[in-house]
Formats: C-alpha cells, structure tokens, sequence
C-alpha cells in the first residue's frame, strides 16, 4: 500500500507516497478511508471505470465531480481530502475509481476530480478534521511523499 | 528537537523554557509538570509545539503548559496562550476542531449502595437517550430558524426549550452563552452538520460517565457544590460536533490567505492566525462563539436526557435521584478576559486549548454560592479511572491564566493502542470491577484504554502541588457509556 500510519500520541498520521501529484492525492483519500474503516455497499459485478457523466447509467454508481481551489498544493490536498470526509458524514457517500487533475497557478492551484459515488456499508471510526501540522509535500527522484495528521 | 535539558527547572512541578531558547519566541513557556511527566512525552513533539506556540504575534506574558500535555497539531494539548487586545492574534487552530469541547457535571444524593441494582437499567437508558457513536444523530432536530437561535443563544435556547433546570445556566462557563455570536459567519456547510447532530455525544474520547464520589478532600467546598460521599454523580465530556470541526476547517483554511495579508511568519501552518481586529479575526470569533453555544446547547440537551434516564430508573424507587448541575466548562475556547498583565489589568484573549479556566475565589464570573470558594474544575481521567472535581485559586489567577489541566493527557498512540489492548477484553476487566460499559465500538474501547493515558491522579497533584488549582473530591466510573 502507498501509505502506512505514523506514530503520534493522540490523533492519526499517515505518510503516503506515490509517482506523481494526483497518484498522492488519491492514496490520501484512499488512506484516510482505510484509517476510518470505511466500507461501501457492494455493486453488482465489476464497475466500469468513470466516463464522462452524459454516460451515466442506471447500472452505475453516479459520478461525482469535485472542483475546488486553493492558495498552494498542500491547501489544495486538505481542501480535497476535507470535501472526502465531508461526503463520508454528511451525505454517506464515498468516491471510488478516482480521477483527479491538478491545475498549478501562481495565485491559486485548481483541482479537479471525478469518482463514482458509493453508498456507505460501514464506517467504523469518523475523522473531525484534516490539519495542516507539519504539512510539506516532498519530491525526490521517486515522486511525491507527504505526511498527514488527522484530529481523531 | 528540544528536550528536557533545555529547560530550566522552577521547581519540583515547574519549568520554563526561557525566550532565548529559540530566536523567533516572542515570550518565555512556562510548563506546570513533574520530571516523570516530561519524561513522558519526550519522544513526541509537544515541547516543540509550545515553542512553536510562543512565536503568535501579540502574546502577552507567558505561554502555559498543564501537567496532562501532550502532542498536538499546531498548539500542543493542555495549553494557554494569551494575546493582547486589540492587536494581538487570534488563532482557530489555537482553539482546536471541536470547539467548546467541554465537560458537564451533574450531582445527586442517590447512594452508590441503594442504586446499584438500577445500574445496568441506568446505563443501558442512558446509552439510548445519548446517542454516541459514529453516524448517530442526536435527539432534537432543529428548523434552519431554530439553530440560528441556537448558535446566538447556546443553553438559553435550551432553557426555553425545556431543557434545562433552573439553577443550569448560572452553573455554566459564560451563562452558556458567549456573546457576540455570529451565525452569519458559520458556513451554510457547518450548519447543515449541526442540525442532524445536536443532542449527541460523537465519538473519539467523548462519553457519559457515572461515577460515585470516592473521596472528598476539601469538606466545605464539595458542600457548596453539592457533592457527597458514596453518592452518585455524571459526566458529560462532548463539544460542538460537526459544526465545529467544520467552523475550524473553514477558517484554518481562510487564514492561510490572511497569515500572507498581514505579514505573519509562523513555524507551523496550523498556527495559522489573524489580528483579534482584522475582519478575519472578527468573522472567525463570531463564528467561533456561535460554535461553542452550539456546545453549550449540546451539553444541555444531553444533560436532560440523563435526567430522563435518572427519573425512568429511580423514579418510584429510591429519592434523592434529582440531579443538580455543579458546573459546565469549555476546555477548546478563546475568550476575552480581563487579567493582570504586567501589573495592570488588561483585556486578553485568552486560548485555551485542553486547558480548563479554573477562576480563583473572589471571581465576578463566578455564581454567588460559588464566589467564596472558586470556580469547579472538571478533569475527566481515563476511561475505568477516577476522575477529579478541582477547584480554582487565586495562585491561577496570577500564574496561569486563571486555568488548570483538563484531563490525564495521552500517551500511547491509538494506533499502539489498538495493537496493545483488545476491546473485548478491557470491556469484560472493567465489568469485571463493577463498571457497566456500553460501546459502540470495540477499536474504538481500545483506543481509549486506561493505559494510553498518563495516571489522572498525578496530573491533579501536580496541580494542586503547584497551586493553580486544590483537590475538591475525587470520583470512581461505575457506568461508562461511549460511542
């Protein structure tokens, strides 16, 4: 797995590393879903990967597009990982088959992402925030690597 | 990374780290703290935090550390930071996610002995009427126009709803009301959190705890505040939900723009902060307040709901079991406050963040039965452990904000913890001593162990010994209920 959990006393880390920026973004998510248990409700048969959303179906799961904004890249990663938790309380739902595209910007870096959105089986343990402790993406020349602290 | 020897030692339960330990400190760290305690969390990074903490613009006098400290993200845990008024900051990672995170606690004089056959039947109605746990709402359901009240209002709005008792709010930090909420500035997003979710406990290390009052150490004090040996008593340890964990995120992510406006260099991004008389600074305190009345109204709803669950259990069968608030305090909060600062009174902000105000005799703030003892200081301990009823002093006033520890503070990761203690099994160890425990989750049991948690009784003494706060009574779980 491109992400283990760190040590820390009282809330939850995560390091995670991946080839390239949006690979980071998505094994964050994926991360953070594994920290809080989460679980959808299985699908019939296999999903087929996300289309654009005219090519919707009846069969597949709905696709969700987020857009969201943000001064930097590490605000742009808690901005998405924030809108991923958010759909996990508020609306039930978590984003599978992940896209996601990063747009850099001199004033404001611009991402945007489409998953299919699946409804919850289980979710065995709620995450409050996503901080910004110790938040610097890294690069070297096997990627991108970031170490994440959760409020629990 | 900083460590023990970096620090000079005041005195057995007193330490400081001077300003010149680092060059971007803008005031000295003074930690309340035996050298077992610091030992303690040495290998995490709660003494860089409070350096990192003493770097805010506008600090005033000495940043604070409690006894239960520990690792953080931005402050550490068990902190008190003050900054000047008007200009000074004001920082939402200061005060942390779950604002007003805070502990109620209700007395009777129900004997432990004549109640314990009801105590299964208590904890099992408790559980059903304090819903906890992850994805549970809460009790009440509120209109768009009823939480705008709720955010202004805090326990009032739930005075006039029914659910409180007359002597509730007096009995409150703030009446239950911090003024100068603005509902305006909570995001509609934070909103539509907090309207499926109050009357609720969550989860994490938030519970609803029976306890029997052990011991009593101050005679005249408990008197005043209601507390009698053998007698049973309840803690409510919850916050302000979603709501406000979802106000913090909005403005931690806000004030990342408002650190560049106004020129703010900080070793941390979590530290992220505005001038108190900026209109970041100003949209975020309104904000913040309307989120601790949200908590405030949270704390009262549950605490009727154990009310409920006192009187379906007792009524009929034993007297005594009505139940009299003895305090609510907030332990994630910034304030304005008056306290002396270099010799004169000043208004302050005073962050608090796992730090609990604990106001010495004398207080205005205080109720007037209260006045000549001190305010009550509410420090949960562990799961299965004791908790404490402390009280303020004048020594708090002067030395520490007018505030005192909050908890045992941790020192296991969650993580080391679930590899260390099995659900099941602490459940069965603490029913095996008499405690009935209902848990919605086993991980989750684990995650709170007793041994992930520095000794409570320790943290009280060091308080005390160190005289920002006395020993009142001390108190033993006899039903645990947690999400």
């Amino acid at each position: 797995m491109p992400y283990e959990e760190i040590q820390h006393t009282a809330d939850w880390g995560l390091r995670i590393w991946a080839g390239d920026l949006p690979g980071l973004f998505i094994e964050a998510a994926r991360g953070m879903n594994t920290l809080m248990g989460v679980q959808a409700v299985p699908t019939e048969g296999a999903i087929p990967a996300p289309g654009p959303a005219e090519s919707d179906t009846g069969q597949r799961s709905p696709l969700r597009r987020l857009i969201l904004t943000a001064p930097d890249v590490e605000a742009l990663l808690v901005a998405f990982l924030s809108e991923m938790l958010y759909l996990v309380e508020q609306e039930h739902i978590t984003l599978d088959n992940l896209q996601v595209s990063l747009f850099p910007g001199e004033a404001l870096w611009r991402l945007e992402a489409v998953g299919e959105a699946r409804p919850l089986a289980r979710v065995q343990k709620l995450i409050k925030a996503v901080t910004y402790y110790n938040l610097h993406i890294r690069s070297d020349e096997d990627g991108y690597s970031v170490e994440v602290v959760f409020d629990v | 990374m900083i460590g023990i020897s970096d620090l000079t030692q005041v005195s057995e339960y007193e330490w400081l780290i001077p300003r010149s330990y680092r060059s971007d400190m803008r005031v000295p760290v003074r930690l309340f703290a035996t050298r077992e305690m610091l030992e303690q969390i040495a290998d995490d990074r709660s003494l860089e935090q409070a350096v990192n903490t003493a770097t805010l613009p506008g600090l005033v006098g000495e940043v604070v550390v409690m006894p239960d400290m520990h690792q953080g993200y931005g402050f550490p845990i068990g902190t008190v930071a003050a900054t000047e008024t008007p200009h000074g900051v004001i920082s939402p990672g200061g005060v942390g996610y779950d604002i007003n995170c805070g502990v109620r606690l209700l007395a009777s004089s129900l004997e432990l002995e004549a109640a314990r056959p009801h105590l299964d039947q208590l904890a099992t109605l408790i559980n059903r009427y304090c819903p906890s746990g992850v994805g549970e709402e809460g009790v009440v359901r509120v209109s768009v126009t009823e939480l705008e009240q709720v955010l202004r209002e805090g326990a009032r709005w739930a005075r006039k709803k029914g659910f409180a008792e007359e002597n509730d709010l007096a009995r409150t930090e703030e009446g239950g009301c911090l003024e100068g909420a603005q509902p305006e500035k909570v995001s509609e997003r934070a909103k539509q959190r907090g309207r499926e979710q109050i009357g609720s406990v969550g989860a994490g290390n938030h519970f609803v705890e029976v306890d029997v009052v052990e011991r009593i150490f101050d005679e005249k004090t408990a008197q005043a505040f209601g507390l009698q040996e053998g007698c049973l008593v309840v803690q409510i340890h919850c916050g302000s939900r979603g709501l406000g964990h979802q106000v913090c995120t909005d403005y931690v992510q806000e004030f990342q723009g408002a650190v560049k406006r106004y020129g703010i260099h900080l070793p941390d991004r979590e530290l992220v902060c505005a001038p108190l008389d900026s209109p970041e600074g100003q949209s975020y305190l309104g904000a913040m307040r309307a989120a601790a009345n949200f908590a405030f109204a949270n704390r009262q709803i549950l605490a009727h709901s154990v009310r409920r669950a006192f009187e379906e259990t007792f009524a009929g069968k034993l007297k005594g079991w009505e139940l009299h608030q003895v305090y609510d305090i907030c332990h994630n909060i910034a304030k304005i406050e008056t306290h002396e600062v270099e010799g004169q009174r000043k208004k302050v902000c005073v962050h608090r963040k796992g730090a609990t105000r604990a106001f010495g005799p004398g207080t205005p703030e205080l109720p007037p039965e209260y006045r000549p003892f001190g305010q009550p200081v509410l420090v949960p301990g562990s799961m299965g452990t004791s908790s404490w009823v402390l009280v303020g002093t004048e020594d708090a006033m002067k030395r520490s904000w007018g505030s005192s520890c909050h908890g045992a503070g941790r020192v296991m990761s969650r993580a080391k913890a679930k590899h260390e203690v099995r659900g099941e099994a602490l459940r069965n160890e603490l029913e095996g001593r008499g405690i009935h425990v209902r848990a919605g989750s086993m991980s989750g049991l684990a995650e709170e162990a007793p041994q992930a948690y520095k000794n409570v009784d320790r943290v009280a003494e060091t308080v005390s010994a160190a005289g920002i706060a006395r020993q009142v009574a001390l108190l033993r779980p006899v039903a645990v209920i947690k999400g």
